[in-house]
């Protein structure tokens, strides 16, 4: 059975990721899993400087989902360099570096700081909903998105990857953006904004008001989104955005994704990331599709 | 993993106690997470109680869907559970006059906490709105002293004002209860200059320290750091803790 998949020049070892934010840098989650199972870590979004992050609450509950306002917490690109990627080397699997500037300038810095061994690809955030600078301001600007785009290219020897949000009226105008811009693939989705309101205090429950909402209620938007943006570039796209079982990842490749990342079911299952490649083999096996790539884009319209 | 409830029942009005396999080793002040089944997404934490050869038991109050769901739950159901999780109570040799201050729902952590320590010589200050739990097995451990909102049971007041009574001659103060008790633990604790450890909360996501939704605001040389409840905690010094 094949299940290696190409993301530009990048192999993976099988389809599936974990996504940015939600398996911090690794260490915690391997404890629960072999990191080595795993396509690739899309680690947390690392910022040039330390990010203190987003006064508590962070994160509320709602229907199938959760609201987050984590705001970027992390210990900037060094201290990521000097103390977090030795020990997600020790591992067979991809690092894929998540990075967020305020500027543009930012993100040349973090894409030059990040052209080192043991990084494998760059995920380009511009689709953060909880940073007042940068974040999805720039995502929902398809002008930002091919400059940026662009600028990290010229820069970095890596696979550039570039993560956009749903928060916009039309994918297909950003997916292509991307495209222009260099990118070797785009991933997509980012959480969708929404809010939530305490009735007993008539306040919003997050002090920025708007945050991010992920989980199983976000599957269909997002693999709507995945369809259409597949639909409007030639590169790979990465699919994710309420991933929780090998059916869903699956709905999401034939859809058009070259590979899934699960997101926050880690946090409800902290093996659901290998169950659920253990369940696209099995459904490889059932209906006897011995290369995962034959299931990519395999949706009958 | 999936561990097999032994006995789940009311101990007092809302208030239940669970039983469960387990074969993990907890230390007090840490905490599991239970998936509450139903509609529910997140496991919910809950702090361990007591801790037996293979069985542990939390004490836990109907707040939401979770909660509910879990006083249904009967012996022999299974539950989907991960920990123990988190930094506990740092307990010293040195150290033998020791005040546990402990408030309604956060009482529970104390009682494993006051039966690894109950060689020394322990003060246990309670606070119950009205109905008081766990009492008779705190008194194994220590003297207890108890405060009630409505006088229901011993003092009428808060726990603050029993532990005042209590707080001569104390090396060592651990609290756990609501944010303004431990706010007013805190201030005593270092009015007194006794050094103390308090457990905190913060609704949390993986509870395994690696998303960064469960931030507790601390002080550090340079200004503050929000450092993770669910692995840098939930106990803290109450020094670092800024509220
Ligand atoms: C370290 C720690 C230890 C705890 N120990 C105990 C215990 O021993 N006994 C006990 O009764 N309760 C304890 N709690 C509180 C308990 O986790 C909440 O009461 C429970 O999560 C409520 O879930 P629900 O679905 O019933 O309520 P809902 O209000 O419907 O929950 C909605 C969401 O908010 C979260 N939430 C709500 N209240 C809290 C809270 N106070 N702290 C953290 N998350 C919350 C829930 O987990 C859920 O994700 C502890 C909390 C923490 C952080
Ligand atoms: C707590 C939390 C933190 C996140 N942090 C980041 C981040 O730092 N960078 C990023 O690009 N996406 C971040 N995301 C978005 C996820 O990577 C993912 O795109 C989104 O949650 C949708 O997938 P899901 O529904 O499977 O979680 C975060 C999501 C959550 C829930
Ligand atoms: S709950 Fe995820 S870091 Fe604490």
């Amino acid at each position: 059975m094949n299940l290696k998949i190409n993301i530009g020049n990048l192999e993976l070892k099988n389809p599936v990721l974990v996504a940015s934010g939600t398996f911090g840098f690794g260490k915690e989650y391997s404890h629960y899993i072999d990191l080595d199972d795993l396509g690739g870590i899309m680690v947390k979004g690392l910022t040039l400087y330390p990010k203190e992050g987003n006064p508590p609450p962070r994160i509320y509950e709602t229907p199938s989902g959760i609201l987050n306002s984590v705001g970027l917490q992390n210990p900037g690109v060094d201290v990521f360099i000097k103390d977090e990627l030795p020990f997600l080397n020790r591992f067979n699997t991809k690092v894929i570096a998540n990075i967020a500037g305020e500027t543009i300038e930012e993100f040349v810095s973090l894409a030059q700081k990040l052209n080192i061994d043991g990084v494998d690809a760059l995920e380009i955030n511009v689709s953060c909903p909880n940073v007042k600078e940068g974040g999805m301001s720039f995502g929902v600007d398809p002008n930002s998105v091919y400059a940026i785009t662009k600028k990290v290219k010229q820069v970095s020897n890596k696979t550039v990857i570039v993560k956009l949000t749903p928060n916009v009226t039309d994918i297909k105008i950003y997916a292509k953006a991307a495209e222009d811009g260099g990118a070797d693939a785009i991933s997509l989705i980012n959480t969708v904004t929404g809010m939530a309101i305490d009735i007993n205090t008539r306040r919003p429950v997050f002090k920025n008001v708007f945050a991010g909402l992920s989980g199983p209620a976000i599957k269909p938007i997002a693999l709507k989104n995945v369809y259409e943006a597949k639909r409007a570039v030639s590169i790979p796209v990465i699919g994710m955005g309420g991933i929780s079982s090998a059916e869903d990842a699956l709905e999401f490749m034939i859809a058009g994704a070259t590979a899934v990342a699960v997101g926050t079911y880690n946090f409800i299952s902290p093996t659901g990331s290998i169950d659920i490649l253990e369940g696209i083999k099995k459904y490889m096996l059932r209906n006897s599709i011995f290369d995962v790539n034959q299931l990519i884009n395999s949706i009958n319209v | 993993m999936r561990y097999v409830v032994r006995e789940n029942r009311e101990i007092t009005n809302g208030i239940y106690r669970l039983r469960l396999e387990f074969d993990g080793i907890p230390t007090p002040g840490q905490f599991i997470m239970i998936n509450c089944g139903g509609n529910t997404l997140l496991k919910r934490p809950f702090s361990i109680c007591d801790h037996d050869a293979d069985e542990i038991a939390i004490v836990y109050r109907i707040k939401g869907k979770g909660t509910y769901n879990l006083s249904k739950v009967k012996a022999l159901d299974t539950l989907e559970v991960t920990g123990p999780h988190g930094h506990g109570f740092d307990m010293f040799d040195k150290f033998n006059n020791i005040l546990i201050v402990g408030g309604g729902i956060g009482i529970p952590p104390l009682l494993f906490l006051s039966k690894k320590l109950k060689s020394k010589n322990l003060k246990i200050a309670l606070g119950f709105k009205s109905d008081v739990f766990l009492v008779d097995e705190f008194k194994k451990y220590g003297d207890v002293v108890i405060a009630t909102e409505d006088g229901n049971t011993g003092i009428k007041g808060y726990v603050i004002d029993v532990m005042k009574g209590e707080i001569k001659d104390i090396d060592m103060i651990y609290g756990c209860g609501p944010m303004q008790m431990l706010k007013a633990v805190k201030d005593m604790a270092e009015e007194y200059d006794v050094p103390c450890q308090i457990s905190v909360e913060e609704h949390m996501g993986c509870g395994i320290g690696a998303c960064m939704v469960c931030a507790c605001k601390t002080k550090t040389d340079s200004g503050f750091q929000y450092k993770k409840v669910c692995k840098d905690g939930p106990v803290f010094w109450s020094r670092e803790v800024v509220f």
